[in-house]
Parts: C-alpha cells; structure tokens; sequence
C-alpha cells in the first residue's frame, strides 16, 4: 500500500468547488496517507478530447503526464477524470510507443477516490457521521468505465446517521456529458429535470456522488426549478463528523 | 448543428404528450429486456456476449469469403444472388422482375434496409403497389411516415392516433380498442397476402454455410410474405451474414431478449431457396431472390475501430435504453436509424456532413455499449467521428472560433500560473450572491456556452478561494 498520495483534485473542483478538494484531503489524512498536491496540475484534457480536439487533448494530457509522472498514487475525486487518463490516454497516444508505456504506468497508480479508500485502503468505516436520508447518483463514467457500484455504497453504508434510499433509474444519465450540457443545452436540461424526478421520488433532499460535474449539472438544475435538493460529493459526506 | 435538427430536438422536447409515450415505451422494453436477460433467466449472458461479438468480428473481417460461400449455397438451392451498390440498383432489379412478371402488387414485410433505401417511393413511383403487412410499418405507411424506432416502428403512435388513420384511410368507423384495430388491419392485409404477385422481406441474419435466410418477427406477417406470393425477394443488407446455421444458437438467445424482452420472438423463420418440387416440397415461392445490398457498408470496412459499427443485429435495444433517444425520439435523427447506432451508422454510411452534430448529440453515458448485444463500444466510434468532424471543419475552415477556443484552453491548461487566474477571473466578474447559485450574469459574459448553461441552470458561485490557494494556507 502507498504511504503518500499525491491528490489530482480536477479544474472543476480546483476552481469552483475547492471544499470537495478539502474534503477528501481530510478524509485521506485522517486514513494515515501523507499527502502532496503538485502545483503544475490543471486539467486532465477531457474536454478538448470529448469535443473532437485530438491535438489539443494530447497536449494537456502530456502536461498531465509531466506533472504526475513520479506520483506513487494519483487519488482523484471523480470517476470521469480517472477513466480519461486510465482509459483514453491509450487512445491518445496509440502511435506514440514511448508515452504509451507511460501511459499504461500512470493509469495503473490512478483511483477513483471511492475505489481508492476500498480497494486500495481497505477501508468503508471512516468514523464518519450525517444524519442525514441522501440519495445516491452513479455517475456514468465511474459505473460503466471503471465499474464502480458497490464501493460507494459501502462507505455511505458505515456513515453513522445516514440513510442511503436508492433512485429509480440511479444509472441513468443527469445530462451533463461536458461540453453537450452547452452544444445540446435544451435536451441537457431535459435530462438534468428527469433526473430531479427521479430523486425526488426517493424522498431525501440531498444527492451524494462522485463527480463534481454531475452534481453541477444537478444542484444548477434544482436551483433553477427552485427544488430544496442539495448536492454533496462522497468526500464532503465522508469528511462530516 | 443544423437549424434543423435543433428545431427538431426542441419540438420533441416541448411536445408533453410524446415525450410520455416514448419515455413509456421505451421504459417498458427496457425493462423487460432487464428481466429477460438477468443471471437468474440466462446465467450465460455476457459470454454470449462475448461469443457474438467475436463471431461478427470474424464474419466482418473476412466478409468476402461468407458472401462468396452464401451465394453459392443459395444458388445451389435454386436461388439467386443479386449484388446491389445502392438503392438505385435495388429498385432496378425489384422494378425489372416486376416489369417481366407482370407483377402489380407487393406485400412486404419489416425491413429496415428497404426503409434505407425508400425501396416503396420508388415502386410506387412506377406504379406498383407497395404494402407495408407488419402493424406498426402499415401505420406508419398509412401516415406517410418514416419509422420512429427500429423495432417498434410506430412507438410515438397512440391508438387514438391509430384509430384516426384507419378511419380516414380505410373508411371504417373510429376504433380506439388495440385488440379490434389488429383485426381491421388484418382483415385489409389477409386479401393483399392473397393477391400479391411478389413478396419483400428483410433478413436478421444470412447464413453462409447453408444459403438460408433467418428471419425473426411476431406477427405471422412475414411468414406470409415469404411464402403466399410466387416469388420471395428478400432485400438485406452485407452485414448481416453469419458463418454457420449453428452461430444461430448465439444470436437468436440475444436477438429477441435486447429487442423486445422475449425469450425468442414468436416466429422464426429459416428459409432457403424456391420451393422444390423434385424434393415434394408443397409450399414457398417460385422464384427465391437474395438482394444484397452495399449502400456505404463497405466504407466501413476500411477502418479497424470503427467496423464494430456493421456488427448491429438491429436489436434496438441502445435506442430504449439511451437517455437521449428516450427524450428526442426518433424522427428528430436524420436518417432512418435512430439512436445510439444511427448516431454512429449514418455519418458513416451517408458521409459525415449528413449533420456534423449528430455525433456530438451525446452525453457519452455509455448505456448503450452496455446492453449492446453484440458489444459495439458505441461511446468509443462516437468520439472517433467527433475527431474526424473537427479536422474536416479544420480543412474546410469552419468552426473557427471554436477551434480557437480549444487552442486556447490547450494552452492556459499547459500554464498553471494563467490557469490558476481562471477562478479569480470568474469571482471578479460574477455578481455576488452571498452563496446562492447565479441565474443571471450581464449580458457581456452571458455569451455562447454560459448562455447554454443558463438557459437551463443556474451557475455555481465562484469561491472564496481556489482549492490550489487554500491548500497553500493550509
């Protein structure tokens, strides 16, 4: 097991959400890990590579590499970031032999915050406390990339005073999907609002999960609808006492 | 994105009524898919998984040699192949057998690849008649519309609807009740069945080692199509060929349980050339065509990843479960296949500048690629076309501004001290709003993909600080 983890907290988390960052930083620490946060980390290049822009994703996913290159574990607050470097790297850089090779390192040593504390820490109970019924919403890259479903809900089942009321359909997309939240604003929106049914039926008025961009798309979409729903990442709910 | 499929997108989105019917419907086939093919009904599934997809990636990678070996099982069977380029070639033949056998009407059965081609415009363009025999492609007909869904044709159609057009097309009285509406349409089709002097129909699947034709369906419809008329014309596509009868064993435990929840469809169908009267055969047609058809397929065949796309077995199963057909249905998509795997066959097969948005109009969930029966990484050819549509627009100089946009996040995202202004920037120029997400910013920034976002959302505050800020005072 590492002793030190270096944290790639994401831009989103970094510039608009820095608590989530905090949160799992705590979270971390409080598990035993001494922790850095390399100062040249921006962005993971998703959104160049989503939107078709090759060279411009290789470009910022070269950074990336240079930046986490001498991590010993990348621990990282979102599903969708870890499967970009875990798994599109590859295809970014399918012709380059030599960066592959560091590709294939660096995605070995990168999690998915929730995969890191079970698998990797061996942990679900981290002595923490909310009284609180929440819902919890699978984001699509953590459950369909990396296949993450069960760690998450360990870690909220050992949270003492939280109940855990699953959403029908809970795999279904909110709508955010990047830079389709803006190409496709109106169907975007149209997804976020079904998603908001879906966890209004389950009665809790707080939504836990695992990107930070989803819960945007979530919490902005409640706001507007004037919707007392609140959103927190896992590591807020997991950092509470 | 053309005005026009965004025009499209919005007119779903705000009709309340069908938005309903297709979230249904979808919702109900997608269940029953679920139960259908859950570990306790079929402990084997994902490794049939596994087994079509190799099976169609081996048939895909050597094509020719299947087809050269269908056709000489079909035409040692009595039949005949006919190779078709496009959809002109398929009218041609159809219009020249009909011309020398004298031949008026045309009953047909389901078949996707005769919608792909407009294969009915064309007859009846010449003056035969052309009719659709399975229900939901005979309402559709009636309705002079395309198909809203591969396997549910007239998904976005409410009996109300139904019981309208019959009245107005087959002046019978107004009949809201499903069951008696099926009566009607069979009591118009059983005499059309009677009198047709050809029969079209569609194929699932072709297999190579026999010559046989597989098809599967649930009304009857097609068995009538294939074997009351003298002559049988089946018109399918080159992907849809298997290696061997025994591969059937794979796909048709697949087929029916993605497609509709069934454990097999109710009818399934192996024909293999004219009726054979040396044998003592007392039933099929006279004459026993197979129309292969081309139409762009082989384009695909060129690239390595995206070839996976001529594995569909048409199962529509993507479509039911896809966040975003489930909301703009299916006419608000191009061409004739919708969904996740029309997002993904039409720019390849009609050329990418077909709508240069399609592909971008997904959120990349990968729902699809996890109920596609034959595994196509549906996601993965998505962002392989978006790359191939930004270095057209790049050769064609569109899409400037967006181009330079991306160049410039490349560029702030490879300078940390430019992008740690970033949030300081956005604190700067957001109203303050004492923790509250914003619904409005000034009209200056409320601009392109802010405005987007707003239309729909309310925006984050900014921050006190950036994590990267607190993180050093900690």
């Amino acid at each position: 097991m590492p002793q030190r983890v270096s944290l790639f907290v994401t831009c989103i988390v970094d510039q608009l959400f820095p608590k989530i960052g905090l949160a799992m930083a705590d979270v971390l620490e409080r598990a035993g890990f001494a922790i850095d946060f390399p100062e040249g980390q921006t962005c993971c290049g998703q959104p160049a590579f989503n939107s078709g822009y090759r060279a411009e994703a290789r470009t910022v996913a070269r950074h990336f590499l240079d930046t986490f290159e001498s991590a010993e574990a990348i621990v990282v607050p979102s599903g969708s970031c870890t499967s970009m470097v875990a798994h599109h790297y590859a295809e970014l850089f399918h012709k380059e032999p030599e960066t592959l090779a560091r590709v294939h390192a660096l995605g070995k040593r990168m999690f998915e915050f929730s995969t890191f504390l079970t698998e990797v820490a061996g942990l679900e109970d981290v002595g923490a406390r909310l009284d609180e019924v929440v819902t919890f919403h699978d984001s699509c890259h953590a459950l369909r990339e990396l296949g993450i479903r069960s760690a998450p809900r360990r870690l909220l089942s050992k949270v003492r005073g939280l109940e855990l009321r699953e959403m029908d359909p809970a795999e279904e997309c909110c709508g955010f999907g990047g830079t389709f939240a803006v190409k496709f604003g109106e169907l975007s929106g149209a997804m976020a609002r079904t998603k908001l049914e879906a966890i209004e039926r389950t009665g809790a008025r707080t939504v836990v999960g695992l990107d930070a961009s989803c819960l945007m798309q979530i919490q902005g979409a409640a706001s507007r609808a004037g919707l007392p729903i609140r959103t927190m990442h896992l590591a807020e709910v997991l950092a509470s006492r | 994105m053309s005005a026009e499929f965004e025009q499209k997108i919005h007119t779903t989105l705000a009709d309340a009524r069908l938005q309903l019917a297709i979230y249904t419907a979808t919702g109900r086939l997608k269940e029953k898919r679920v139960e259908n093919v859950a570990a306790d009904v079929l402990p084997d599934y994902q490794e049939l998984r596994e087994q079509a997809n190799a099976i169609k990636k081996h048939t895909i990678e050597s094509l020719d040699y299947y087809l050269e070996q269908f056709e000489c099982n079909v035409e040692a069977r009595g039949g005949k192949v006919v190779w078709c380029k496009d959809g002109g070639d398929v009218a041609d033949f159809v219009l020249g057998l009909a011309k020398e056998r004298r031949a008026h009407l045309i009953v047909k059965s389901k078949s996707m690849t005769t919608e792909e081609v407009d294969l009915n415009e064309s007859l009846e363009h010449h003056g035969l008649e052309s009719v659709e025999t399975d229900l939901g492609e005979y309402i559709l007909q009636l309705a002079h519309e395309r198909p809203y869904h591969i396997v549910a044709p007239a998904l976005h159609k409410t009996r109300y609807d139904v019981a309208e057009l019959f009245a107005k097309n087959l002046h019978v009285p107004e009949e809201t009740v499903p069951e008696k509406q099926t009566a009607i349409a069979r009591a118009v089709l059983r005499q059309k069945f009677l009198a047709a002097d050809i029969g079209i129909s569609g194929a699932n699947f072709l297999i190579a080692d026999s010559g046989a034709v597989c098809i599967v369906e649930n009304e009857g419809n097609a068995r009538l199509t294939t074997s009351a008329p003298k002559i049988h014309i089946v018109v399918a596509g080159i992907e849809k060929i298997i290696p061997r009868a025994q591969d059937l064993a794979t796909f048709l435990k697949l087929l029916a349980r993605s497609a509709t929840g069934q454990a097999l469809s109710v009818y399934t169908s192996l024909l293999s050339g004219p009726r054979r009267v040396e044998a003592g055969e007392i039933d099929g047609p006279d004459e026993f065509y197979v129309v292969l058809l081309d139409n762009g397929r082989t384009k695909l065949l060129t690239d390595r990843a995206r070839r996976q796309s001529l594995y569909c077995i048409r199962c529509g199963a993507c479509l039911n479960t896809c966040p975003v057909y489930r909301k703009i249905g299916g006419h608000s998509f191009p061409w004739v296949y919708s969904g996740p795997i029309g997002a993904i066959i039409t720019p390849q097969y009609l050329g990418l500048s077909h709508e240069p948005g399609l592909p971008f109009a997904s959120s990349l969930c990968g729902a699809c690629a996890e109920v596609c029966p034959v595994k196509i990484n549906i996601p993965q050819v998505l962002l392989d076309l978006r790359a191939e549509v930004k270095k057209s627009e790049a050769r064609e100089g569109q899409s400037r501004l967006e181009r330079l946009a991306f160049r410039a996040f490349a560029w702030v995202m490879t300078h940390p001290r430019v992008y740690a202004m970033a949030g300081r920037m956005y604190a700067a120029v957001a109203p303050s709003s004492d923790g509250a997400w914003i619904r409005h910013l000034p009209a200056p920034l409320a601009m392109g993909p802010v405005k987007a976002w707003l239309s729909q959302r309310d925006l984050p505050p900014p921050p006190a600080r950036s994590f990267r800020d607190l993180w050093r005072v900690r």
